[in-house]
């Protein structure tokens, strides 16, 4: 696939462990970014920290690799200087939900012309496995040995709830919903935010017995609801499991925004 | 046209300046005594092609004017001391990846909320230590609503000259004072030197250490980073001798300036008695200097404070005490003290008010 052209081949090998679902997503993100023949030096990656944040030094564009948390806010600056150039945002749960979690309610807000993709992997990958903002509640980490006791947020939620203009869910088993999510994103105008859920062997997975990385991404597919579904069980009255994850097309809406392509 | 003459306010003319200087890009957060660069910002911006934004704090603040260099703007901020506070870690950043921004702190009394509406000088040694590990900028004073103008057109040239922070560091007295400005019909401009096509973007091959400026969008594909990065920008945090290498650049690249950059006024070099002032403190050494009409008392005017002007020191030969006036208790005076073998006395005030030149007179009495 032509994609691949967009790597930057001397920076391998890359730092994502075995297993890691970081790399599917960059994927499928890259895909989409192929299929609307935007040229590289029209394009820029922004990020902040965490394993997440390492994907823009892997592709072939200008890069800005900054500092935990506030990619968003960087990614603001360079987007209202010159709303010519394409921006997308790679993140993650910490850098975007914990560290990062006003610049995100305020890029939503403002309805930024960016698009967003938060590898959601509920855990701190890259300092070895610490609890995150959307860690699920009972689950192990260095940091919550006896188990999550917080709500973890949900960043879907979040986003509709602070203007994004659109919002969608998929995890790292559905690569072709996730490639066609990120390309609609891409041509939306304003803030649009795709979070993947992902696997992480090393630091998730490990500790919360899926011995096999395709227990875990087994488990996420398992346990995406699709929004459609959704949507007539609460009609139904139904209950909604709470382990359950909606999957889909969240939120797509036209609400104004700012640093769209002149 | 000639130059026309104005009645301002201090950070009016920093504002004016910015304008003057071809900034296009500001990212603020209301924060007292500083506020009123950004109001006039956001009015006049817009009207001339450039972009304001008032960010959700100062964290942000200076994110997004680093964003929006990387693409050629020239890009400022301002705040105070608790803004500044918060400041530091993207002040490492763009030290790190030699971004070049204008930063203004109109000071104010600390630590923390401190005396948000009073004059003080106690940032000194934080704008030049404050964010981790170890690097180097560049700080200017002014102390006059002319300087404000002039030298934030000057941070900007500097800035852009060696690709790093500029900080302008006024203070509650002259960032609010007002008083008469003549102002230029057009200011100097000191361009980013570009990359040169084929060149690696974080090697310098030129004698003053700078590399060529890798502008977002223009097809270098760059790739910057706050990590320790080899000379193509590729991470390379293990190596020593990269971050060696690196470290000591981003030093030696402002170090080595100090003399291109120095920016001071001597009077009465042969004093035996001298005053060493910067911002709003010059004011009062001036009132003295025009009463006590007195050559055996000198006066070094400093503008740009760091990297310190350390030979302007050896100009007063004949000097056996130095007076240094701050509103702070004493940073540059312990600066000065390195470079120089007689006694230095810190004159320092804290509260807010200026130094009255009868304490000034008192402390040049107390050492004859």
């Amino acid at each position: 696939m032509s994609y691949e052209d967009w790597f930057r081949e001397d920076r391998l090998p890359h730092i994502y462990c075995a297993g890691c679902g970081n790399g599917t997503i960059i994927n499928c993100t890259l895909a989409a970014i192929d299929q609307m023949g935007w040229k590289k030096e029209e394009t820029v990656f922004v990020s902040g920290i965490g394993c997440s944040s390492r994907a823009p030094g892997y592709i072939l564009t200008d890069s800005l690799h900054t500092t935990h948390g506030r990619a968003l806010a960087f990614a603001t600056g360079v987007k209202l200087a010159n709303p010519d150039l394409n921006v997308v945002v790679f993140t993650g749960d910490g850098d975007l939900a914990a560290i990062g979690g006003n610049h995100f309610i305020h890029a939503c807000r403002r309805n930024i012309d960016l698009t967003v993709v938060c590898m959601n992997n509920q855990i701190y990958g890259m300092t070895g496995g610490q609890g995150s903002p959307t860690t699920p509640r009972g689950r192990l980490s260095s940091t919550t040995p006896y188990g999550a006791a917080e709500t973890p947020f949900d960043l879907c939620e979040l986003a509709t709830a602070a203007g994004a203009n659109y919002v969608a869910r998929w995890t790292s088993y559905h690569v072709r919903e996730l490639e066609k999510a990120v390309k609609v994103g891409l041509v939306t105008p304003g803030f649009s935010f795709i979070e993947a859920l992902v696997q992480c062997p090393t630091a998730f997975g490990r500790r919360n017995k899926f011995r096999q990385v395709i227990d875990h991404v087994e488990y996420l597919k398992v346990h995406s609801l699709l929004k459609a579904k959704r949507d007539r069980m609460l009609e139904n009255h139904e209950q909604i499991p709470e382990d359950m994850y909606v999957v889909g097309e969240l939120t797509r809406r036209d609400r104004p925004a700012m640093g769209v392509k002149r | 046209m000639t130059a026309r003459v104005e009645f301002w306010q201090g950070n009016t003319a920093c504002a004016e300046g910015a304008l003057a200087a071809g900034c296009s890009f500001f990212g603020g957060y209301p924060i007292t005594p500083s506020t009123e660069i950004a109001e006039h910002m956001a009015a006049k911006l817009p009207k001339k092609g450039g972009v304001f934004i008032q960010m959700e704090d100062e964290l942000a603040s200076i994110a997004s004017i680093i964003g929006a260099s990387w693409t050629g703007a020239r890009a400022m901020t301002a705040t105070s001391g608790p803004g500044f506070s918060l400041m530091m870690e993207n002040i490492g950043y763009a030290a790190m990846t030699e971004t070049p921004c204008v930063v203004v702190n109109v000071q104010r009394g600390g630590p923390s909320t401190g005396q948000p509406t009073m004059s003080a000088q106690g940032d000194m040694m934080q704008v030049r230590f404050g964010s981790h590990g170890d690097y180097a900028i560049i700080a200017l004073c002014p102390a006059t609503v002319q300087e404000m103008y002039e030298l934030t057109v000057k941070a900007f040239n500097l800035a852009d000259k060696y690709r790093v922070p500029v900080f302008l560091m006024a203070d509650e007295t002259v960032g609010h004072m007002r008083e008469k400005i003549i102002i230029p019909d057009k200011v100097e401009r000191v361009e980013r030197k570009p990359l040169v096509p084929g060149t690696l973007p974080f090697k310098a091959t030129d004698p003053d250490l700078v590399p060529g400026f890798p502008q977002f969008g223009t097809g270098h594909h760059v790739h910057v980073t706050g990590l320790t990065h080899d000379e193509r920008g590729y991470p390379c945090a293990t190596s020593p001798k990269v971050h060696g290498a690196l470290v000591q650049r981003l030093v030696d690249k402002i170090e080595n300036a100090r003399d291109d950059m120095a920016d001071y006024d001597i009077i009465n070099p042969d004093a035996e008695q001298v005053f060493v002032a910067y911002g709003a403190p010059v004011r009062t050494v001036q009132q003295v200097m025009h009463d006590k009409n007195d050559t055996t008392v000198g006066f070094l005017r400093i503008r740009i404070v760091w990297p310190f002007p350390e030979k302007a020191l050896a100009h007063f030969k004949n000097a056996r005490r130095f007076l240094v006036p701050e509103m702070n208790l004493g940073q540059i005076a312990r600066e000065i003290e390195r470079h120089v073998r007689v006694p230095v006395r810190s004159i320092s005030k804290l509260g807010g008010e200026l130094h009255t030149p009868a304490e000034l007179i008192a402390a040049l009495e107390a050492g004859q």
